[in-house]
């Protein structure tokens, strides 16, 4: 059918038969895409006499935006901590394979590890847009080193750090530059962590809180010096202490600014927190629940030995997916969360009018049946 | 006139959709030869709107050749508020249906020159060939769209300010806050409907009873603007038992008797047309 519009010339694709995500609850409605983006159908009949090109029958699936993973180690056999030539094929490789878990954007994260391998690694890490060949890749999650040796969980201790100085100049002297990162995991109870949390903030970088022994009034003053995350909460911090939360209070804390969501990463697999914590984290602050693989080189392939940055790791056993919740929160903490929390949910994470067309197709278990990124199919299940 | 009266509003609004989709497909439209439809918006009508929806679905009907002329349109509503009549007909009609956009016709309650927009919607409706049939429902004070009491039997498309009954009446659309609600309109008038071949006037609930007795057994009135259509020659009033409250018992067992007449006449045998 030739399009019509006044406006622009491109396809516009209609999904029909499906139940979107839109305003925190499944409804029945037709998905409109145009030019990689959500388009507003009531505009496109009035304001330009425009219709469909294309229906895409979803036959009664689920759509929800693409999710986001902001800790994502590697996978597939990949190692994003590797100091290799080869860092960008890796990154693309990863980035294709978790299109078919209904990722279409990730952040790739580096465990602690020496300056030089930052130095090697971080300037072949592009962000960019994805697109069939893989998920997006929004920006580096650095995990360390400037964390606490008492939390270090799987970190090399021999390579943590500590501020010398209040400023970026650690920062800038471990990574080499700030520009591919965008999370930045670190202890607030190092010396001199205010400033560093705050001119971090101030360039747009999320500052997270994790590996670390910090007391809750320690976590209130980083927060409100711009920290925005909890690094997967529970894990490599002090226990949740009646008389003293910790890092955990944060969830409840009074003393977030206002109009500020502090947002708190959990591994659902089972295995790295209790369901019973997982749900108790939830019901305290289920806005806030950001859903992290933390998936590691290891994801996706047999058990065996694998690396993790410097170390060496022995996997076991699989995965497994936990849910304490409504299917919409569950979904909005895998894809809007993460975009509140890296200030991107205008374009990502919601299937707002003009946001970027990332969707995952899920059947009613919740298993994903097709990924599309901007619009196209990148990925449809087979079996 | 013909009353038609059904048991609840499930079936009157059944009965409403069933007779319009039976004139739409004994009309035969085509490219040459668009049925032109006048329609209402509010809670009276949704029931009508599903049921044309759900035809549609079925594959019973087709609005690729279907013109729509809208009654009225608040003044300076954003088009996109989720109260405008725009949005109203959008998400309760148009967007389930295969209408294109330019076969819809809306008056415009942000235009430049509010006149000069009620004076082009009775153009178009000049150029579509007029309208073959208008529905439309009745307000609390008997008002036929935005055609409060006192408004002329002959009026054209205007800009009207809203009575204070019809504010109160629409303010549950706003929150219950009286002073969102838009006081001016753009209406049809009450000559502008009665020029149509056809007009159907869909009344349910007991709310509506006392307009409908003032409609149909008093006098012709411009204080119940909805009376004027006892002066045309073919109107159809559809409504549920709750809206004959106030009508005499007389009328209402007269026009149920004839409702097998009403049923029968000037349909096909076919089944599928029947009502």
């Amino acid at each position: 059918m030739p399009s019509n519009k006044s406006v622009s010339d491109a396809s516009i694709t209609q999904f029909v038969n499906c139940r979107i995500l839109r305003d925190h609850r499944l409804q029945r409605e037709d998905l409109w895409v145009r030019e990689g983006r959500i388009l507003d159908p009531e505009k496109l009949f009035f304001d330009e006499k425009g219709f469909a090109d294309e229906r895409v029958d979803c036959g009664g699936k689920i759509v929800a935006p693409g999710f986001i993973d902001v800790q994502i180690n590697g996978g597939f056999g990949v190692d994003f901590s590797q100091p290799t030539a080869e860092v960008a094929a890796g990154v693309r490789l990863v980035g294709k394979r978790i299109l078919e878990h209904g990722v279409t954007s990730f952040c790739p994260t580096l465990v602690t590890s020496p300056p030089s391998v930052y130095h090697q690694v971080l300037p072949q890490i592009a962000v960019e847009n994805g697109g069939p060949c893989g998920a997006g890749v929004l920006g580096v999650h650095v995990e360390g080193p400037f964390i606490s040796a008492g939390k270090k969980g799987a970190h090399p201790e021999k390579f943590l750090q500590t501020f010398s100085c209040p400023g970026l100049s650690d920062l800038l002297r471990t990574y080499g530059s700030l520009d591919p990162i965008s999370v930045v995991t670190l202890a607030p109870e190092l010396d001199h962590s205010a400033s560093v949390v705050r001119e971090l903030s101030q360039r747009g970088v999320t500052v997270s809180l994790g590996h670390s022994i910090a007391n809750l009034s320690q976590a209130e003053d980083a927060v409100q010096h711009g920290a925005s995350f909890i690094t997967h909460l529970f894990n490599a911090m002090l226990p949740f202490h009646h008389r003293d939360p910790g890092i955990v209070g944060l969830l409840t804390s009074d003393r977030v600014p206002p109009g500020r969501t502090v947002f708190y990463g959990m591994i659902s697999d089972g295995i790295h927190t209790n369901p019973a914590a997982l749900r108790i984290a939830h019901r305290a602050h289920p806005r806030g629940l950001v859903l992290v693989t933390d998936a590691i080189t290891a994801m996706g392939l047999p058990p065996g030995r694998h690396t993790l940055g410097q170390q060496v790791i022995e996997i076991q056993g699989l995965h497994a997916y936990v849910a304490g919740c409504s299917v919409e929160e569950a979904l909005e903490a895998a894809s809007l969360h993460p975009a509140q929390l890296l200030g991107i949910s205008h374009r990502k994470g919601s299937l707002e009018y003009g946001c970027d067309a990332d969707l995952v197709m899920l059947d009613d278990d919740l298993n994903v049946r097709a990924t599309y990124i901007s619009g196209a199919e990148v990925w449809r299940r087979t079996t | 006139m013909k009353l038609i009266i059904l048991n609840d509003y499930d079936q009157a609004s059944e009965w409403a959709a069933k007779y319009i989709r039976n004139k739409l497909l004994l009309f035969k439209p085509g490219p040459d030869r668009y049925f032109t439809l006048g329609l209402p918006t509010g809670s009276t009508p949704l029931g009508c709107y599903k049921k044309l929806i759900e035809y549609y679905k079925n594959g019973e009907i087709s609005f690729q050749y279907v013109k729509t002329f809208n009654m009225d349109e608040y003044v300076g509503l954003p088009r996109e508020h989720p109260e405008s009549y725009h949005s109203f007909m959008w998400n309760n009609f148009f967007k389930h249906i295969d209408i294109r956009a330019e076969n819809t016709h809306i008056l415009d309650g942000n235009a430049a020159d509010l006149q000069a927009e009620c004076d082009a919607f009775e153009d178009k409706i000049k150029a579509a060939g007029g309208i073959e049939l208008f529905v439309g429902g009745i307000g609390p004070d008997g008002h036929i769209a935005f055609n409060e009491p006192g408004s002329s039997l002959v009026s054209r498309t205007r800009v009207k300010t809203l009575a204070q009954d019809t504010i109160i009446a629409n303010a549950r659309f706003f929150d219950g806050d009286l002073s969102k609600v838009p006081t001016m309109a753009l209406t049809v008038g009450v000559g502008t409907v009665m020029d149509a071949k056809e007009v159907m006037i869909i009344i349910t609930g007991a709310h509506k009873a006392f307009a409908l007795y003032k409609a149909i057994e008093d006098g012709v009135n411009h204080m119940w603007t909805v009376s004027a259509f006892q002066q045309h020659p073919q109107t159809l009033f559809v409504c549920d038992e709750d809206a004959t409250l106030e009508l005499r018992v007389k009328t209402v067992k007269y026009f149920k008797g004839m409702m097998h007449v009403h049923n029968k006449l000037r349909w096909p045998t076919s089944s599928s047309f029947a009502l």
